[in-house]
């Protein structure tokens, strides 16, 4: 009788798509193309937000596309194309996240001609956490309507963002949104993490988000590349 | 239910090792899980069930091993495991630490090849 043979691995086991998204990365970071991925619950806001931001990069001279994922439907590449920057909508027709090959294969742009490429993730706050699209920034959006202890009951998106956006903050009254707690609730699971706070539809907070998108930017271009062989 | 992403991965993951060792089935595979790796058990259980139908890890059982957070602590220069589940905070000093240093985990550990008269006839 044979043993059976116990072959240590050790590997991540999406490790396809992280070298997938670790070859994109490379890619963006060279071009200087800033990318961030949101990621939050079905109406948050995302759309709205991201169709604003746009706006702005935009009217400012600025390169911007966006890739966005939903199940189904191409309401929301319409909805954000409204800012008049480049969409294509992934429909995932059933999977609640995006994949690094998912937005591969929707890239269809000279990424020398762009300054930002914006990812807006499947409406969800767990799946998409554990998949790389080659961003340089993960944002996770909580909107005042939602409740302040979401970032409680949702750790794992929160703590492997890199950045915070309240949203909907010109519902605040409406909702009785307790700032303090929301803020001290996303920062008990991500310490340190940069928080904004906006208001799409009035522009509140609208200035210092784009101004934290342009500064995450200049530091991506002030990094010197890193080789995949080099991040292994 | 992106545990049944997840398992098609697995699946293709492992299909490669057994090819690459000429092994017909594989009976066990054992996985480290973090904390905050968004993995529900009994859904990859589930969805494992389904993508390995009709392969060579159809008999294969999956393992845990649980890996609680761990963050790095500046201040007492440690690596030390926060008291209470999804806090981010040393349990010597109090102070909060956003430098996890354990707890993301989704890794294959080991793969436990099955047991065949014809594997090295």
């Amino acid at each position: 009788m044979q043993t059976p043979r116990i072959l240590e691995v050790r590997t991540r086991i999406l490790k396809k798509n992280d070298e997938t998204a670790r070859r994109m990365r490379d890619e963006f970071v060279a071009a200087g193309v800033l990318v961030a991925n949101f990621v939050s619950s079905p109406g948050t806001g995302k759309t709205t937000l991201l169709r604003e931001t746009m706006r702005r990069l935009v009217e400012a001279g600025e390169r911007v596309a966006a890739v966005v994922g939903d199940l189904e439907t191409d309401n929301d590449a319409r909805r954000l194309a409204e800012s008049g920057a480049p969409v294509r909508q992934i429909m995932t027709h059933g999977c609640c996240h995006l994949e690094a090959d998912m937005v591969q294969e929707h890239l269809d742009w000279d990424l020398e001609e762009l300054d930002y490429l914006i990812i807006e993730n499947v409406g969800n706050l767990v799946c998409p956490t554990s998949w790389d699209l080659g961003e340089t920034l993960r944002v996770a959006l909580l909107s005042v309507t939602e409740g302040e202890d979401k970032p409680l009951k949702y750790p794992g998106l929160f703590n492997t963002s890199d950045a915070a956006v309240i949203t909907k903050l010109d519902l605040s009254g409406p909702c009785d949104y307790q700032r303090d707690e929301a803020i001290n609730n996303i920062l008990s699971v991500r310490p340190g993490l940069p928080i904004m706070e906006t208001a799409a539809r009035t522009g509140l907070g609208m200035d210092e988000w784009i101004a934290f998108l342009r500064e995450r930017r200049e530091q991506l271009m002030a990094t010197p590349p890193v080789s995949a062989a080099a991040s292994e | 239910m992106h545990e049944l992403s997840i398992a098609h991965s697995l699946v293709d993951l492992v299909t490669e090792h057994a090819d690459a060792h000429g092994a017909p089935s594989v009976a066990r595979i054992t996985l480290r899980v973090g904390a905050l790796s968004c993995v529900h058990k009994q859904s990859l259980d589930f969805s494992f069930d389904l993508a390995k139908e009709g392969t060579t890890l159809r008999d294969a059982t999956l393992h845990y091993i649980d890996v609680p957070v761990a963050v790095y602590c500046e201040g007492c220069d440690i690596v030390v495991e926060p008291a209470q589940p999804h806090s981010f905070r040393c349990p010597v000093c109090g102070v909060a630490s956003g430098d996890v240093v354990r707890g993301k985990e989704l890794d294959i550990e080991t793969i436990e090849f099955g047991v065949s008269q014809s594997v090295e006839a």
